[in-house]
């Protein structure tokens, strides 16, 4: 069966973007893919929009993008599992090109998460988890992701300056990606003493909300090959899901969605763990970096702190991880961030990093998760 | 945003169950008679646990009993929270929110109260309290005695 190739990929800037509406910011990371293609608009056949419907004031946000950047009467379609938004709107493009559907799909994943107070999209968030089970209690999203630490910690001996050393290593790259939010790096002791917020997490262990988009053009392996000279492959992807109460999850120290969905994506790529050279995954607290290596076998359960304080994970390391900021200092626009993944990934393996290229990166993984692991998408890249 | 709606007009989360949910509703009145329960499969016998469902959740079967639980067990981990995420939080802060696991091996969320939340640890010993509203009646625990 054919492959499905990355011809294009574009990315605008994440942040506070008061200047844009939301299909301006799809329109600037599409321009930008197009370009990067070297293709016209004729040449697609149809568009995947990935967004998070309830931060929009506007319903129905594919519609109104596909008709801001003059594609009807070419399908659109939505697709939206929260936080991993993007990466299941990558999977279903790759998902139409391998049926023969379609042969040339752009995945524009956008948010406008400013449209909102913040207080207003906090409400929402605390309602990731189970409404009515765990939300009556006080609970919220930094929560759930903080008894995961207390666990972890408990279990492993997993320390809050570990967990911290994440926090900085994504700062420390973010401060050299002119599309991060935050483009500065931070001191341990300073993140360390930030104000508490969901124990025994400080702000400095938290991703921030940004407006922000980022696109993909994926093509058939012949169409491909006759429209780019650069072209990366998408060959393993993978998809899972746990509970949606947290409650009822078998433990406390990793996301079984994660392992499950890693290990589709090996196996469908014929790589391992160790083969990935850069990976990005999803930091939207520092704990869940520190289980995302243990989920994907970048080391042993566990081990996750010991992996980060070592800088195993830094660019020289066994594996580079998060080198555009993570969503920690990127920023988190919900719906592309999965996007935003791939396409950091995609200009790793061109060799188009800049300051920071990984050498020899020849194959990269995404692994993006929705809510607390309700959902997780791991896909593997390779360059020929 | 007021206690019950926000500025979009959508009911605003607050610590109020629904307590007209069909699955849960036996719950909730047994419970306002300080009756902590949960369901129990009459096919496998496993407790089916929280949130309440009308088919096991191990097998699928749909008979079941509501079977009174001890209101004893431990937590299983926890997290004290700082900021209030909703004014209805606001005069609660530092307040703590926990993962219990029953005697019974069911788990639910709740807070544990009557005691500083910096005291609360994992495996720490506790049992039901209940917290009785209007119209309701919410299960909270504390240290055991």
């Amino acid at each position: 069966m054919s492959r499905v190739g990355v011809i294009g990929a574009g990315h605008g800037v994440f942040g506070r973007r008061s200047d844009a509406t939301v299909q301006e910011l799809a329109f600037e990371a599409f321009r930008l893919a197009i370009k990067d293609a070297g293709i016209s608009r004729d040449d697609l056949d149809a568009t995947v929009v990935a967004a998070v419907p309830e931060y929009h004031k506007q319903r129905s946000v594919a519609g109104v993008v596909q008709e801001y950047l003059n594609l009807n009467p070419k399908p659109t379609w939505l697709t939206e599992v929260a936080c991993a938004s993007g990466s299941a709107a990558i999977r279903t493009a790759w998902m139409a090109i391998k049926s023969g559907v379609h042969q040339v799909v752009a995945v524009i994943g956008c948010q406008k998460m400013t449209e909102m107070a913040t207080a207003e999209i906090l409400a929402l968030m605390g309602r990731v988890g189970e409404v009515q089970w765990e939300s009556i209690f006080g609970s919220t999203f930094p929560g759930y992701y903080a008894m995961f630490a207390t666990s972890h910690m408990h279990e492993f001996g997993t320390t809050h300056e570990q967990m911290m050393q994440v926090a900085v290593k994504n700062h420390f790259y973010g401060s050299k990606n002119p599309n991060a939010l935050f483009r500065k790096e931070i001191q341990l002791d300073k993140a360390m003493n930030s104000d508490a917020v969901a124990s025994p997490f400080c702000v400095y262990d938290c991703c921030a909300n940004a407006d922000g988009a980022a696109c993909l053009i994926l093509a058939e392996e012949s169409r491909a090959k006759a429209l780019s000279k650069k072209v990366v492959w998408l060959d393993g992807v993978g998809c899972a899901t746990a509970s949606m109460s947290v409650l009822r999850r078998p433990n406390l120290v990793g996301l079984p969605s994660a392992v499950e969905a890693g290990q589709q994506a090996f196996r469908m790529a014929k790589v391992t763990a160790k083969d990935v050279k850069v990976a990005e995954v999803h930091d939207c607290f520092t704990i869940a970096e520190i289980m995302a290596y243990e989920d994907l076998g970048f080391c042993k359960k566990g081990h996750g702190g010991k992996f980060i304080e070592e800088k195993r994970s830094y660019i020289g390391g066994e594996v580079a991880v998060n080198v555009d900021g993570g969503l920690k200092a990127k920023g988190h626009p919900i719906g592309a961030t999965g996007v935003s993944m791939a396409y950091e990934i995609v200009k790793q393996l061109r060799g188009e990093s800049g300051e920071r290229q990984v050498p020899n990166a020849d194959i990269g993984l995404t692994h993006n998760v929705g809510g607390i692991g309700q959902y997780t998408f791991v896909h593997l890249f390779r360059r020929d | 945003m007021s206690e019950t709606q926000d500025k979009r007009g959508r009911p605003a989360a607050k610590d109020r169950p629904f307590l007209d949910e069909l699955e849960a509703k036996p719950f909730w009145a047994n419970l306002k008679e300080h009756k902590f329960t949960s369901q129990r499969c009459s096919a496998c016998g496993k407790f089916f646990g929280f949130p309440p469902q009308f088919l096991c959740p191990h097998c699928l079967a749909s008979e079941y009993e509501w079977i009174p639980l001890s209101g004893k067990g431990k937590v299983y981990s926890f997290v004290t929270y700082h900021r209030a995420w909703h004014p209805a939080y606001q005069d609660k802060v530092p307040y703590n929110v926990s993962l219990i696991e029953t005697e019974e091996g069911v788990r639910m969320m709740s807070n544990v109260v009557g005691c500083p939340p910096e005291a609360v640890k994992i495996g720490m010993p506790v049992e039901i309290v209940y917290e009785d509203f209007e119209d309701y009646t919410l299960p909270k625990f504390r240290p055991a005695t």
